[in-house]
């Protein structure tokens, strides 16, 4: 047998403070009420910070910061000046890349080997990118004078906390916008860790703030009457109530909600690598992953090989220490999320479904699930209709790719979508038909900042990234 | 010789291609006239037909769908007398016709301009195009009459979209004229649905239908109402163009924005290699 | 569909015998087979190759890899002298640690099969020969047996074959299957290595179909490389023909060896293409009668890395000998 022996990242290239405020207005402040919680590591529920809890008044301190840096300096400021401190914080995350990626990993549970060779490189890739656009934005496309929107008022979720904040700040500041970004209650550590960058790269001060907390807080910030544009990503449940509470305001709405994604498998597709895809649609980052390739369709005539490659694979992932170079699938976020992917295991076994796990070691202490596949689902099973959001895949059939393309399509959600077929017309029949905003055919979570990402129907409006991300900032 | 009585037209609903009276048996009465008044019933025979209608509009070649558009144009122009008789003024009548000829050259180029090649960092064939949303419910501006429904569903249909219009209640002829022009211009069945009527009555409904995809609420003049609708719009996450801040030149350069508006982006990847 | 079922960890073993009956029957059976994504199988393998094998791990992989090698030369500047001390060398890589393991083969050209054969006698380690007009293969069939039968009496125990690429590139898989049964039936006892130049094959789905056709025709072994060719073994090439004999199994019950030769310099790569092995055709074929390394130049990178891992501090190449 070829155990490979721990091999464990350093934790040493991380300094953690034992509490951290909020960053407004350039610094680090205390909340006016003082509230706080505790950021824990997933992994082992040992506690890592103390994090200040924003109220409405911090909020409102935070809005007047970034209301009075876009007036004064980032909406004055010339493009070609905001691209130079979008290019030097992208250097600076690539210099610090190691520490940040440690950092995430222990306020995560993802994978070292994730946040150090996929979110820090996006990140970076991120600011690169947009950094770009901003003395460019006249040949978007978007019309001759796109003029910035103001003060963005941002909420990003805990799957991809580093990552989702360039998604959110970087396209934000780039357009001329001044941002309030609020990070998940389980994960906001990396971002404080970028608010000190932006104080390495003298971004003016009030330009990015940073206000942690939890639900409450991102309230504030979406409902706050001076914010211009309200920028989401999460739930489909909370994406809703955040459309409802902006409903005839001035602000600006885009929103990157949940999804259901089919991955389509046909009789004729590149198997090894078909599988591959299956793998990594679903248990990359834990399958915490809002387009992760959830529903598995099959076609039957290659079903039992399918599924005998897929259980083969699944039993080579190794669960365990985040932290471990050669972890595949790391920690569940959280207890509550925990509770959630198996309160759905539960319903999908209650409802008929076959749950089959590979044989798998997981810690005494902290929050883990193993990578789990139910066979035997129909579309009427919840666990064919609900995210999950987490490492647990519904393999469903079809005969036909007409059938292929009703399956797909029948959820309220489309955000991705995965085709697997070596005849080049079906890709691009398929492709049309899946009401989807993302097409992976052979190939399954790509990202990349130049190619938009967003959903069709419940999964969201507004594209992030590429050109068509501009938009969401833009006054056009 | 006596005068000729003149045959009189019966002003009723345009749904699926039809024109049926609407399903409650009610009527309002407009220049001497009853026109039809939509019920929520109405609403959804009419998001019904809507959507049987998007595979096949949706699913047309562009250059299909600009030479209905075009063909809508034509047929406009030879009813132009009609709708100058109905009240519309001549360089408003005008206006909408070419409207939509402007339009009909849109169908084959706006994925050109909206669409793009995107220069990922591997090795992978990356494209953005935009496709229709599906149905889109929307309530017409009451002024100007003609064109304003003219500038509000043209550039919705012409991208693949399908829709369902709560035609403003004051000004029912010149839409119910228009969808006779609809009828005969080769638009399949569904693709455009009016509604007359009472828009405060008929707009929620339309609001929280689930299977309607986007809502236009250009013609709401209530900021309340407005935001009611956008909240009830929510149900589904429907994507929401709102009533527009200040006056509308309804003669002015469109601009891209209301076809943009009802367009959903969708990225295809795919590897390349030997 | 044969292709497919044969694809298949299912239970129920294909018979293949019939496969290829004709070249029509052989043609549809390879082109029956799965495709490779090019991007997929180098991300994968690209992938895999981030593995980070640490302390007890790697002292073990690196004793296993020592164990795999296939110590070769084939310089056309080749004598017995140098033969001698490459068998020296196999039978104790490490002359400062009789822990060392000895090497799995030697490699070596026909004609000096003798001397390698007198030089290893007694070791219990393997001797192959590269036979059949190595390194092109073009002699006249008549010729490349007569090879294979003179270097199995002079006291091969292995033949590493090339086949006829040109043949395959045209599509005459039955002339390339055939010419591998008939060198089989001249190796005897000894065991066949059957070479793919993968390199010249250019694409993985011929790497497939190769691979599977040598397996077919009776190779002991499947081998990606000359090394008298630019490209020569590769982690994704590796990983097709890894794929090709787990599914072989699983569709046979015959299990087939593989060789990346060429290219192979440093301890790390040869951990990276064990943890290719582990995690692709599993731990049954992390074994020498089952995986090789035909490399010349690795076997003083693995020794020096064992040394390291002993002493704690790096060495440096005059502490190993250049034989």
């Amino acid at each position: 047998m070829f155990e490979y022996a721990p091999a464990p990242e350093s934790r040493a290239v991380v300094e953690l403070k034992p509490s951290y405020g909020l960053f407004i207005d350039g610094e680090f402040v205390d909340p006016l009420d003082g509230g706080s919680f505790t950021s824990i590591n997933p992994a082992t529920e040992e506690v890592l910070s103390e994090v200040a809890e924003a109220g409405p008044d911090d909020v409102d301190r935070a809005v007047r910061a970034a209301r009075r840096a876009y007036a004064e300096v980032w909406g004055p400021m010339p493009g070609r000046d905001r691209a130079k401190y979008l290019f030097r914080i992208a250097r600076i995350i690539q210099e610090r890349s190691r520490e940040l990626a440690v950092l995430e990993s222990l306020d995560n549970g993802k994978p070292i080997r994730e946040s150090r060779d996929v979110d820090l490189p996006l990140v970076a890739a991120h600011f690169f990118y947009h950094a770009g656009w901003a003395d460019k934005l006249a040949y978007a496309g978007l019309g001759p004078n796109p003029r910035p929107l103001g003060v963005a008022g941002q909420v990003i979720p805990w799957n991809f906390p580093l990552l989702m904040l360039a998604w959110k700040i970087a396209p934000a500041l780039a357009t001329g916008n001044t941002v309030v970004l609020k990070p998940a209650e389980t994960t906001p550590l990396t971002a404080l860790r970028f608010a000190e960058i932006c104080q390495q790269a003298d971004l003016p001060p009030g330009v990015v703030n940073i206000v942690t907390g939890a639900g409450k807080t991102g309230q504030a910030v979406v409902e706050h009457p001076d914010v211009d544009k309200v920028a989401f990503t999460g739930s489909t449940e909370v994406g809703r109530q955040i459309a409802r509470a902006v409903a005839g305001t001035r602000k600006k709405l885009t929103l990157e909600l949940g999804g259901k994604a089919a991955n389509i498998v046909f009789e004729d597709a590149p198997l090894d690598q078909a599988v591959e895809g299956i793998i990594n649609g679903i248990f990359f980052n834990q399958g915490h992953v809002c387009c992760a390739g959830s529903r598995l369709l099959v076609q039957e005539s290659v079903y039992d090989e399918v599924l005998a490659a897929l259980k083969r694979r699944m039993a080579r992932l190794r669960v365990g220490d985040p932290l471990d170079k050669n972890t595949d699938v790391g920690a569940i976020n959280s207890a509550a999320q925990l509770a959630r992917i198996r309160e759905l295991s539960e319903a999908g076994t209650a409802e008929g479904a076959e749950r089959w796990s590979p044989p798998c070691d997981l810690p005494d202490r902290g929050f883990w699930f193993a990578p789990t596949i139910f066979t035997g689902v129909s579309q009427s099973h919840r666990i064919a209709r609900e995210e999950i959001f987490g490492p647990v895949l519904s393999v469903l059939t079809f005969r036909t790719p007409a059938e292929a393309v009703e399956k797909a399509n029948n959820t309220p959600y489309g955000l991705s979508a995965g085709i697997w077929t070596e005849k080049g017309s079906r890709i691009l029949w398929l492709a049309d038909r899946l009401r989807a905003g993302v097409v992976w055919a052979n190939t399954f979570n790509r990202f990349d900042p130049t190619s938009p990402f967003g959903g069709y129907k419940e999964s969201g409006y507004g594209r992030e990234g590429g050109r068509h991300g501009l938009e969401a900032y833009l006054d056009v | 010789m006596s005068e000729r009585v003149a045959v009189r037209k019966t002003y009723k609903l345009f749904i699926g291609g039809k024109f049926p009276r609407s399903e409650s048996g009610r009527s309002y009465p407009v220049q001497n006239t009853n026109v039809s008044l939509a019920s929520r019933k109405d609403v959804r025979d009419a998001v019904q037909a809507a959507r049987a209608a998007v595979a096949g509009w949706s699913g047309a070649t562009a250059y299909n769908r600009g030479q209905v558009l075009y063909r809508v144009a034509e047929m406009l122009e030879g009813r132009r007398d009609q709708f100058v008789g109905l009240g519309v003024p001549t360089v408003e009548v005008d206006e909408a016709i070419d409207r939509w000829v402007w339009y009909a050259g849109w169908a084959d180029k706006i994925a050109q301009v909206y669409g793009n090649a995107n220069p990922v960092a591997g090795p992978y064939f990356n494209l953005s195009a935009p496709e229709p949303t599906g149905v889109v419910g929307v309530v017409a501006p009451a002024e100007p009459a003609l064109l304003g429904l003219v500038s509000v569903v043209a550039p919705t249909i012409v991208t693949g979209n399908t829709v369902v219009v709560l035609v403003a209640e004051t000004a029912p002829l010149p839409a119910v004229t228009l969808a006779e022009v609809l009828a005969t211009s080769d638009l399949p069945g569904g693709v455009v649905n009016l509604l007359t009527g009472r828009p405060a009555e008929t707009a929620p409904w339309l609001a929280g239908h689930m299977d309607v995809n986007a809502l236009d609420l250009t013609g709401v003049t209530d900021p309340g109402f407005a935001a009611e609708l956008e909240r009830a719009a929510a149900g589904n996450l429907k994507r929401v163009l709102r009533p527009p801040a200040g006056p509308v030149d309804w003669y002015a350069d469109p601009g891209l924005g209301r076809m943009t508006a009802f367009l959903e982006t969708k990225t295809v990847w795919h590897p390349k290699g030997i | 569909m044969l292709a497919r079922m044969t694809a298949t960890a299912a239970s129920a073993r294909s018979d293949l015998t019939e496969v290829a009956r004709s070249e029509a029957t052989l043609r549809s059976f390879l082109h029956g087979l799965p495709g490779v994504d090019q991007v997929g199988a180098e991300q994968r393998a690209a992938m895999l190759a981030t593995r980070s094998i640490k302390t007890t791990a790697k002292a073990w992989a690196i004793d296993l890899a020592i164990r795999m090698v296939d110590l070769t030369t084939l310089e056309g500047a080749d004598t017995p002298g140098k033969v001698r001390a490459l068998a020296a060398k196999a039978r104790r890589p490490d002359p400062a640690d009789p822990s060392c393991p000895a090497v799995a083969a030697v490699c070596v050209y026909p004609r000096l099969v003798p001397v390698a054969a007198e030089a290893l006698r007694g070791s219990g380690i393997h001797l192959a020969s590269v036979a059949t007009a190595f390194p092109s293969g073009q002699a006249p069939l008549e010729v490349r047996l007569a090879d294979t039968r003179a270097a199995v009496a002079a006291g091969a125990d292995e033949i590493d074959m090339v086949i006829n690429r040109g043949a395959f590139l045209a599509g005459r898989y039955l002339e390339v299957f055939e010419e591998i049964v008939a060198v089989k039936a001249a190796c005897g006892d000894a065991h066949l290595k059957v070479i793919l130049e993968t390199g010249e094959l250019v694409t993985y789905d011929n790497v497939r179909r190769a691979s599977w056709l040598a397996m077919l025709a009776g190779a002991d072994f499947i081998k990606t490389s000359t090394g008298k060719v630019p490209v020569a073994a590769t982690l994704p090439v590796t990983l097709v023909m890894l794929e090709a004999v787990r599914d072989f199994r699983d569709a046979t019950g015959r299990q087939v060896g593989v060789k990346p030769a060429g290219g192979i310099r440093t301890a790390k790569d040869a951990i990276r293409y064990l943890v290719l092995v582990n995690e692709t055709a599993g731990e049954d074929w992390l074994h020498p009668d089952r995986f090789r390394f035909g490399a010349s130049s690795l076997l003083n990178d693995l020794l020096m890395q064992r040394t390291r891992l002993r002493t704690g501090v790096y060495s440096g190449p005059d502490y190993f000998t250049l034989d």
